[in-house]
């Protein structure tokens, strides 16, 4: 059954001189309840845009968001937890305080603490509990924006590049672990990307975008079984398969460079 | 060498100079005392506990003034980060009010007020008052985009996004403006004893130069100055630095 519904979505920024800028063109998008989502494109196609409008931070400026064919997105809510793309963790909270932020306002203290801990434990940093962000590794603090977001149990969950700013092993490491929460928490994941990698280990489909403007090309299914080391022949077809349609997308990113070059 | 101990070698140096010009009588006692008669001056006066009166009333109308200047413009500074109108407004005419030296209120409020604590007390809360407001203005403005989106997805908003994220995150600009307030403060507070009734130490600072006492003018001197500078270094920059640390701006 869908869960999320992205209907006829697009958005327009308005530039300096008032000239509209079409970001996103027509995207429609079915999500089913559970599964984890890949958005992969070149950069600055849109897709902390789209996800951002998932979260309720921005508005489409035509079509609309529907969540479980209930309600339309109007703005953020707890049902969807976010992770961004740069560190987002409140610096003058701890670790623990930092998890419990969402929780506040719901329940006892005990009850929060015992939440939050719960999840600061699914991100393996139980021990840093009373650690300030300053005093994290990024890793750590993407992983404490992990557990931050998973801590008011969203049915769904919006990671921005999560990843983006880390090493190759500590992103192996994360991956490792989001799978395994994935899999323990069934929850919907929407997660953006611009690694082919990343997307092809982790996702049951990949939304490949291009850009210019932000539009979505083609739906991959990755129907291989988890954990996907033992794969590699299959998803090197599959990354020849997006290859084939993001080359195209670079060139134009390129060509439309040189052509700003040239006339300026 | 240590930074530290070149410091004092340096001022005992000077010290020892100026003790040695005025035993030779290089200059008058009368234009520059010793060093010795100043240290006998500070102990006169701490043994007769004037200048112990002196401070305990410097630093009553300093902490009054220091405390409205700071209750005001942080008010001011709320309301002129949060209405464009008030910015537009009010918030042109701070920098205006900035520039002045507050001890130039001193006549007015001196006609208001009459020649008492309140008027020094006014000139104190003005010299605070525009640069907490400027400060709590740029934080609140400076909030980071990112802390409020990641908020708002947590379902904060309205008074609780305030209290819990845009006041927090501002807290290095309040440490900074209490530190700037505190400093305008401490100087418009002596400029205005200087010119006012005791006690205080800025009032005994001219009373002793009325009466050609300059080893308490300089005695009294050191000690405005040794006071600011344990309150700036000491406590407000320690304060700055571990709160820079904690909101991740050190650079
Ligand atoms: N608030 C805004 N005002 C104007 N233009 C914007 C705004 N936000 C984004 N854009 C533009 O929209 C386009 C898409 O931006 P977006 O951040 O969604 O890209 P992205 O795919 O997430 O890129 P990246 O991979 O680099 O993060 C860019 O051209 C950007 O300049
Ligand atoms: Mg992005």
């Amino acid at each position: 059954m869908t869960f999320i519904t992205l209907d006829s979505i697009q958005k327009q920024f308005f530039d300096k001189n008032n000239q509209p800028h079409t970001v996103l063109d027509n995207i429609n998008v079915s999500i089913e309840k559970g599964e984890f989502v890949s958005i992969l494109g070149p950069s600055g196609c849109g897709k902390s845009t789209l996800l951002s409008m998932v979260a309720g931070l921005t508005q489409a400026t035509d079509g609309e968001i529907v969540i479980d064919n209930d309600y339309i997105v109007n703005g953020p809510g707890k049902d969807r937890g976010m992770v961004f793309q740069q560190a987002s963790l409140f610096p003058w909270l701890n670790v623990l305080e930092n998890v419990k932020f969402p929780l506040k306002k719901e329940m006892s203290k005990q009850k929060a603490s015992d939440q939050a801990k719960k999840y600061i434990q699914k991100v393996q940093l139980s021990s840093y509990l009373d650690h300030y962000t300053h005093e994290l590794s990024g890793g750590m603090q993407q992983r404490v924006a992990i557990a931050r977001a998973l801590a008011m149990n969203p049915e769904i969950l919006l990671m921005d590049e999560p990843f983006g700013a880390l090493d190759e092993q500590t992103r192996t490491l994360l991956h490792d672990q989001l799978e395994q929460i994935w899999i323990d928490t069934k929850k919907t994941v929407l997660f953006v990307t611009h690694s082919i990698n990343e997307s092809i280990k982790l996702s049951d489909r990949i939304l490949v975008m291009g850009t210019q403007p932000g539009r979505i090309l083609t739906d991959i299914k990755v129907d291989l079984p988890r954990p996907r080391t033992n794969y590699k022949e299959q998803m090197l077809r599959i990354e020849d398969e997006i290859m084939q349609y993001l080359k195209s997308e670079i060139d134009k990113v390129v060509q439309e460079e040189l052509n700003n070059e040239s006339t300026h | 060498m240590n930074p530290l101990i070149k410091r004092i070698i340096f001022i005992v140096v000077v010290l020892g100079l100026w003790e040695l010009g005025s035993q030779l009588q290089i200059w008058s006692e009368l234009i520059l005392p010793a060093p010795s008669s100043v240290g006998v001056a500070l102990y006169e006066g701490f043994a007769n506990m004037t200048l112990v009166y002196d401070f305990v009333a410097s630093f009553r109308r300093l902490i009054i003034g220091l405390a409205i200047a700071l209750f005001i413009g942080t008010s001011i500074g709320l309301l002129i980060a949060k209405s464009k109108t008030a910015d537009d407004t009010i918030g042109s005419m701070l920098l205006a009010f900035q520039s002045v030296p507050s001890i130039v209120w001193l006549p007015l409020a001196m006609m208001w007020f009459g020649l008492n604590d309140k008027a020094v007390i006014f000139v104190v809360v003005l010299g605070g008052t525009f640069v907490m407001a400027m400060n709590v203005r740029s934080g609140i403005k400076n909030v980071s985009p990112d802390f409020i989106r990641a908020a708002r997805t947590m379902g904060a908003k309205g008074f609780d996004l305030f209290i819990r994220v845009i006041f927090p995150a501002s807290i290095p600009y309040f440490v900074t403006g209490s530190r700037l307030a505190w400093a305008f403060a401490w100087r418009a507070l002596i400029a205005g004893e200087l010119l006012s009734t005791g006690p205080g130490l800025g009032y005994t600072l001219s009373y002793a130069s009325d009466f050609g006492e300059m080893e308490l003018v300089i005695g009294v001197m050191i000690i405005i100055g040794v006071i600011g500078l344990i309150v700036d270094q000491v406590i407000f920059q320690r304060i700055e630095k571990s709160v820079a640390k904690r909101w991740g701006l050190e650079l």
